[in-house]
Order: C-alpha cells, then structure tokens, then sequence
C-alpha cells in the first residue's frame, strides 16, 4: 500500500479525521470490493499529487463496521472528504480520476 | 502524408477494448488505449464469470482483468487514463477531444460498453448508495440478514440475486412479465432457493424512505393493485444503455442507440470500428466482446495497410 495512505480504523477515525486540520479524503473500501480494489490506483495517484495539502485515509469497513454505519454507507467505494470534521462531498461507485480531481480542487 | 498521432485509438478499456488493445500491440500498430475510469469495465464489478472458456472452475471477474491486463501490458500497449470528451471523424484522419489536447489517428475501435439502465423512478436517484444499487457484489454484504428488492428478469438480474441470498435473509425478485428471461440453468437456481419470493407480473413505482431505503411501491400491471414491501435494499438490473454521448450523431446507431457495424465490425465511417456491448448484436458476453474485438481489430489492421500503400 501506499506510504501516502493513512490506514484508519474505528478507534482512529474521530482524531485522524473528525479533529484533522488538513482536509481528509478516505476511502471506504473492503477486500470483497472488485471496483474498490479497481480504483485503489487511481487513488494512490492522487495521493500522490495532493498529498501535501489533503490527508488520504482508508478505512476497511469489514474490520471497523462503526465509522461507515454511521455515515450511512451501504454502496463501497465510497471515498468522502472531510473539512473540520464536516462531511463536504461525497463520490460513491468507480468514476473518472478528472471527477476526483475536480472534487479535490474544491476541497 | 499528414502526420497523424496514432494509427489506432482505442475507446474503452473493457474486455473489448483490451483484446483490440492485445491483437494491436502484437501487430505493432501504433496504438493508444483510453479508459476513463480503470480497464476491465462491467467486470470489475461482475462477482463471477462462469461463462468464459479457459477457466474450468470459473474466475472472479476482478481477476479476469487482472489477467487481461496483465497479458496486453506484457505486449506494451499504450494505456492511457483520460475521456474522450467529443470525436470528428468527418475526414479521414480522425480527431478525438480529451480531457486536455487532442489527439489524431487513421482508425478508431469504438469499445465503451454500456452501463446499468435506470429505473427512471421516485427515489431512485436520491437513495443511490443509500439502499438503491446496481451492483451487488459492491454492496450485497451490507445487507447482512436484511430484505432486499431485487428489479429484472434476465440474466444479470437473476444471478446477482442468487449472489444477494448469500447475504440478505429475503429477496424479493420483482419482474414485469409472468415468466424469467434468463438461462433456464439460473432460473432452476432462483426457484429452488428458499430466500428468493417472485413477484410477477409488476413494477416498482416509486422507492421510498426518509434517509435511506425503507420500503417501495410495486405495482401489478394487469391488475394495477398497489402494495407497499418493506425493504432496506433495491437493486436494479433492467438492461444497460450504450455509453455514446461523446459521439453524438458520428456514427449511425440503431433504434436502441448502440453503434450499427457490419460483419468487420465497421461503422458507417471508414476506418471507425466497434465491438462489445457498445453494439448492436443480439447477446452481449465477455466471450462475444472479445470475439468482435479480434475482428475490430485485424479490420483496423488492413484499413490502416491500405491508407499507407
């Protein structure tokens, strides 16, 4: 996995997350997931681009079911990104990286 | 002769468009693949392909394209992540808008599939991921012993409820008419399984709850009888629509609006080429998408030997 992946888990999420003073986006996601592991690349590679002004974070929703069933996830992929400690946007499902940068640029 | 950029873009990176992509590569055309999102398509998200030879005990459709990718990058073909936005095939060297430049070539393998058809109903669009899907070995675990609506009558819809009973505790098969459309094989499955209640002949009309999925109104088109089935999930498998906004009017389509080919896989441009489920054709498998695709392909092939003699 990628070094500019934070993994995050039920335990982690209020203070990686909710308290972050950086932007998160994390991606919920579970080993079962064939379109979650499709994308997993496309997120690395933003990671990557962005990873100076937003916080990528992970969150296996099969190990930590907590975090995802309060935000009301029923449908994975779905990546979310948080600004102090409010959720901004939401993309759910495979979609183009260019939909994903242009969530990000409005972060 | 005018320098062009490429002698082959391939759109799509689905099974279709990776084996235009392999047969390209090891006849050395100059090629380039485009894929919007990641290669491999309607089967990233299909949960098991029992129907595709060469894999006797099936194979996860995740790892089909494992494979596929993985075989035409042994061969260097050029994929790229980016949309082509719109196309002008109007001269014989073609230009193709992406995301950020153009690009030219002499063929093109018009291979974007399709994607799931909506419903068209209340609450479809509003609880999309917060009950309503389309896919379900995206979503079916989070049903764990929930009942669930499942919408369709083929092939699709009856497998990826069977893949549903895995999980939920009911599913509902809702179809519009008396009797499946799917193999006889699977429909022998859905009868046998105890979790699995048909609802003939009706519609679902409307999808209902207040912040997720909470019941749906179906109903019976002979009768028109309404009643309401509580549900925490609905999925919905009522065909696909062929991905060709970017080609608005190009290409000639038939009356569904896939792209017209004939038996080259040539559209009604020159040197324009389809294959897979973007077509008109009567079954649309992973199995016929490669199978158009290696046509395609040697099609491309010979247009591109005959421009340069």
């Amino acid at each position: 996995m990628s070094k500019d992946i934070l993994e995050i888990d039920d335990n982690s999420f209020d203070s990686e997350v909710l308290q972050s003073e950086k932007p998160v986006l994390v991606d919920f996601w579970a080993p079962w997931c064939g379109p979650c592991r499709a994308i997993a690349p496309l997120v690395e590679e933003l990671a990557a681009e962005y990873g100076d002004k937003i916080k990528f974070a992970k969150c296996n929703v099969d190990d930590n079911p907590i975090t995802p069933g309060k935000l009301g996830i029923k449908s994975i992929p779905t990546l979310i990104f948080f600004r102090d400690g409010n959720v901004v946007d939401k993309v759910i499902g495979m979609v183009p990286k260019s939909k994903l940068e242009g969530v990000i640029t409005q972060v | 002769m005018k320098r062009v950029d490429y002698d082959l873009v391939i759109i799509g990176g689905g099974p279709a468009g990776l084996t235009a992509g392999l047969y390209a590569a090891r006849a050395e055309i100059n090629t380039i693949l485009i894929e919007k999102v990641v290669p491999g398509g309607q089967v990233n998200i299909t949960d098991f392909v029992d129907n595709y030879p060469g894999f006797p005990d099936g194979i996860s459709g995740p790892d089909l394209v494992k494979k596929m990718t993985d075989q035409v990058e042994r061969f260097g073909l050029e994929i790229e992540n980016n949309e082509v936005i719109s196309v002008d095939l109007s001269q014989p060297i073609k230009n193709l808008t992406l995301n950020d430049r153009s690009i030219s070539t002499h063929t093109v393998i018009i291979a974007t599939g399709a994607s799931p058809k909506k419903l068209g109903v209340p609450g479809e669009e509003i609880f999309s991921g917060k009950g309503v899907s389309y896919c379900a070995t995206c979503d079916g675990p989070f049903f764990k012993d929930r009942v669930i609506a499942a919408v369709g009558g083929g092939d699709t819809a009856v497998e990826e409820s069977l893949f549903l009973t895995r999980f939920a505790k009911k599913v509902y098969l809702i179809h519009r008419r008396d009797q499946l459309r799917a193999a006889a094989i699977m429909q022998h499955r859905a009868m046998k399984n105890d979790k699995i209640e048909m609802i003939w002949n009706s519609e679902v009309t409307s999808i209902n709850g207040l912040t997720h999925v909470e019941n749906i109104t179906v109903q019976h088109v002979k009768t028109s009888d309404i009643q309401q089935l509580h549900v925490d999930g609905c999925f919905i498998w009522v065909g696909i629509d062929p991905v060709t906004q970017y080609l608005a009017n190009a290409v000639e389509f038939d009356k569904a609006g896939f792209v017209r080919v004939d038996l080259n896989m040539e559209t009604s441009v020159p040197g324009v080429f389809a294959a897979g489920d973007v077509r008109n054709t009567s079954i649309r498998q992973i199995a016929t998408a490669v199978g158009d695709a290696a046509v395609a392909a040697y099609s491309a092939e010979q247009y591109i030997e005959n421009i340069l003699k």
